[in-house]
């Protein structure tokens, strides 16, 4: 297990530096004119234009400029020195103030989706072609078929402005209960597809000659289900939701935005418009690593949940 | 006071319903609460800096912070605040007069000094001002540019007492007083700088000024500005205890929240927001003039557009008020003048014929002059200009018998940088906003043969002649009449064709009244008052 996961650590130095090169070129390819992009339509006076272009290397261009740039940078963020956003500002000091409440908005959403998604997924599993599946059938694919973009707004206008019963935005510091509505509609995609993904595992489980087998010596259904078919059931589940976690964390650019919450993705998608490179670059290099993490953990996890896994 | 990138984003097509009250002061029931603060929008400043400021949000704050030297009446003419008098001769060296009893928020009196410091400061390249081309009309200017500038102030800046300042200009500039009214032209405190020039760490983050409100804690970024009452202010006191300056990324979250009271003022509404913007909020959906000018413009150095005469034929055939109406539904208003009816000079329909729409003689004049047969249109597709610009080409189409595509580049930028380079683009949209309120700020940097927004290779001798007739005249009146005759050169070349007008859509919730946008999209602070 040790042996596992200290290869499974090298292995993430290897994919965070070859992902970071390659979001690192996509902006460098990507780039118009950042100094012109930041202004807006409004000329850029020579003198500004030779100060940002001093500041942020934006003279270095073509292959050896790009090698140049990247390597600067990647020398100061091994330094834990993320640079600045070309308004002037730490990225560092930017980051360490959205994680945190990107990290509750996520978590919110993920109890969303373990609480509703899973405990429906194994309901509607056991009752297989019951009301109650086929009614969540429906639901479901209404819910997949309808995207956030459509979703966020619609929740906030009918539970937010119409019926106030949640508030419309939640903006800084928000409380819990702020959070609740933009965490259901960010959980709601995923509850979807936890709950799907948990009943077609738990219906095939029930059919499976292990459960045969303990029906048979007479153990009763209830630990038959909750001990034996579920934690064979929940080996997709974790995978799904172990890559979730990170889709949560970075994909909540539509739902901060509606909800005003100034997260991760609220900054990265302000960074993409102003073609901030130094902003998107440094928020895409932590995103990497909640994914590297987030993908060793639930890889840990299946030697837990199933006991024929074992790394060595 | 603006970025010209929210002009780009403001054209959208609008969808609002159709006669409503404009103008009343909506809300206006209910008593007034001097004890409450009021909660507006704004995006997150790019500086907090009056000479880096130059966009609507920091510049909002920045209004709330700092007194200027001189504001704009009715008629955007300018009058003194912070001044007492600002008075020249020759529009050349200029005598600015400080009102006394004015300090700063940390208690520093305001003199003289302050206004030199930071001016020199925001002229000096190496510190990288956004704000800085508005001191180039300052004597001694050229010598602070460059990566190792000559010298580190002014020469044009001069002490003359603790109040008194002058200011000498490198040519006569009548216009001059109508500028100091721009954020680029607040002082700043000793406390502002931790050496000569340069400024101190950590300044940006709470700002001290000499305005009616003072920081209340520090900006926190991404989440919201927060300014108090400053008693010891000596000028018109605000009519609310504070202004809560929250932060939006997406204005349909600010919509939102105005519609369920949690935030006061939205500055803009929204385009998909605007065909429902009048029965969500009544008559506290309200709309103002803003000085924004929409234009169709040609690359005058391309062969098919060389003529003046297949321009106005263009102009002739396109439908400017069916356009309005039925694509932003009254939101802008159509435009026959180069320059818009918020400046002082502005006259209807100085384009005259090349204005009315006229699809007969329009393409019996473009046949004669040999108009090319195919036209693109140019335009950046961030900003929601494809509706506006489709049915251009469509009037174009039917109205000329021509092939007409619009093209689309992803930013403005794009497009400014082909420009730049002389790329085929075919004739392409612009925006203008204006920075003070002068004739002269919709001519010279647009047309000028040096202009610094002159995209199109245009350059008259003529016209340049009388921009700097104008800028040196004795009078405002005089430098108007040589403006106007300027305009009317505009008029005979047709470099871009006007089109529309801008206007600022706003709404505010039930518990403010008297609320007001400015020219420069900012919400005025004095007036503003709470509702009980």
């Amino acid at each position: 297990m040790f042996r596992f996961i200290l290869r499974r650590l090298l292995q993430m130095v290897l994919a965070f530096f070859g992902t970071t090169l390659i979001v690192y070129a996509l902006m460098f390819a990507g780039q118009g004119d950042p100094i012109q992009a930041l202004a807006g339509e409004r000329p850029v006076t020579a003198a500004q234009r030779a100060y940002l272009t001093e500041k942020y290397h934006l003279d270095a261009t073509g292959v050896g400029g790009f090698f140049y740039r990247y390597f600067d940078y990647l020398k100061n963020l091994l330094r834990g020195d993320l640079g600045q956003s070309l308004t002037g500002r730490q990225i560092g000091d930017i980051l360490a103030a959205a994680w945190p409440v990107t990290v509750k908005l996520a978590l919110i959403a993920m109890a969303v989706t373990v609480v509703f998604g899973v405990t429906a997924g194994v309901i509607a599993g056991i009752r297989r072609a019951g009301v109650f599946d086929n009614s969540t059938l429906v639901l479901t694919l209404l819910v997949l078929g309808i995207p956030t973009i459509v979703l966020a707004p619609l929740a906030q206008y009918f539970l937010g402005v119409k019926w106030q019963l949640f508030p419309p935005t939640a903006g800084a510091e928000p409380d819990l209960y702020a959070l609740l509505l933009p965490g259901i509609v960010l959980g709601s995609l995923s509850l979807a597809t936890a709950l799907r993904l948990t009943r077609t595992s738990v219906a095939e489980n029930l059919r499976a000659d292990y459960v045969r087998t303990a029906r048979s010596k007479g153990l009763v259904k209830r630990r038959i289900v909750s001990v034996h078919v579920l934690r064979n059931s929940l080996i997709p589940v974790v995978t799904f939701l172990g890559v979730e976690l990170g889709n949560l964390m970075s994909g909540a650019i539509i739902t901060e935005g509606v909800f005003n919450i100034p997260g991760v993705g609220f900054n990265l998608f302000r960074g993409i418009r102003t073609e901030d490179g130094p902003l998107v670059v440094g928020i895409v290099s932590v995103l990497v690593v909640v994914y590297l993490v987030s993908n060793l953990v639930v890889d840990v996890l299946y030697a837990v949940l199933d006991p024929r896994i074992r790394y060595e | 006071m603006r970025v010209r990138r929210l002009a780009a984003w403001t054209a959208l097509p609008l969808a609002v319903t159709l006669g409503l009250a404009a103008c009343g002061s909506g809300g206006s029931g209910g008593k007034s609460d001097p004890n409450a603060a009021v909660r507006i929008e704004i995006a997150e400043p790019q500086h907090l800096v009056p000479t880096n400021t130059n966009e609507t949000s920091g510049s909002q704050v920045l209004a709330a912070l700092f007194s200027p030297l001189v504001d704009y009446d009715e008629a955007n003419k300018p009058h003194e605040v912070a001044a007492e008098s600002v008075t020249s001769s020759d529009n050349k060296v200029w005598t600015i007069k400080l009102k006394p009893g004015y300090t700063f928020h940390n208690g520093e009196k305001v003199t003289a000094d302050n206004y030199l410091d930071a001016w020199n400061y925001g002229a000096y390249a190496p510190n990288g001002q956004n704000s800085s081309y508005f001191f180039e009309k300052i004597a001694g200017y050229e010598d602070l540019q460059g990566e190792k500038p000559k010298a580190k102030t002014l020469t044009g800046l001069k002490k003359v007492d603790d109040l008194t300042f002058t200011v000498t200009l490198s040519a006569p500039y009548v216009d001059f007083k109508s500028m100091l009214g721009y954020t680029a032209f607040y002082p700043l405190p000793k406390a502002a700088f931790s050496a000569p020039g340069v400024l101190a760490e950590g300044y940006e983050q709470a700002p001290i000024g000499q305005g009616p409100f003072k920081m209340k804690g520090s900006w926190q970024h991404d989440a919201k500005v927060e300014v108090e009452k400053y008693d010891a202010f000596p000028g018109q006191q605000p009519k609310v205890r504070g202004v809560e300056f929250r932060i939006y990324q997406q204005m349909t979250a600010a919509y939102a929240d105005v519609l369920s009271d949690n935030l006061d003022v939205i500055k803009e509404i929204p385009t998909e927001n605007l065909s429902t913007a009048a029965t969500d909020l009544g008559d506290r959906f309200r709309q103002s003039p803003a000085s924004s000018l929409q234009v169709l413009a040609f690359p005058t150095f391309q062969k098919e557009f060389s003529k003046p005469e297949v321009r106005k034929a263009i102009s002739m055939a396109i439908d400017r008020d069916e356009i309005t109406k039925s694509i932003f539904k009254g939101s802008q208003q159509p435009a026959r003048s180069f320059v818009s009816p918020v400046v002082a000079g502005y006259r209807e329909d100085t384009i005259g014929a090349a204005g009315e729409f006229d699809p007969a003689k329009a393409k019996a004049m473009y046949e004669a002059a040999g108009g090319p047969k195919k036209i693109e249109l140019s335009y950046n597709g961030d900003g929601g200009h494809k509706d506006w610009i489709d049915a251009t080409c469509n009037q174009l189409k039917a109205n000329l018998g021509v092939e007409c595509v619009g093209t689309a580049e992803p930013k403005f930028a794009d497009l400014l940088t082909k420009l730049k380079q002389k790329q085929p683009v075919g004739m392409f949209r612009m925006g203008w906003v204006m920075d003070y309120p002068s004739m002269e700020n919709y001519l010279g940097p647009l047309y000028s043969t040096n202009g610094s927004s002159n995209y199109y290779g245009y350059s008259n001798p003529e016209f340049d002649k009388l921009l700097a007739e104008g800028a040196s005249a004795p009078t405002q009146d005089e430098a108007i009449k040589k403006y106007q005759a300027a305009e009317d050169l505009l008029a005979e070349d047709m470099p871009v064709i006007p089109l529309r007008y801008g206007q600022n859509n706003f709404g505010h919730s039930t518990k403010v009244k008297n609320v007001e946008v400015d020219l420069f999209d900012r919400v005025d602070l004095l007036k503003i008052e709470a509702v009980k």
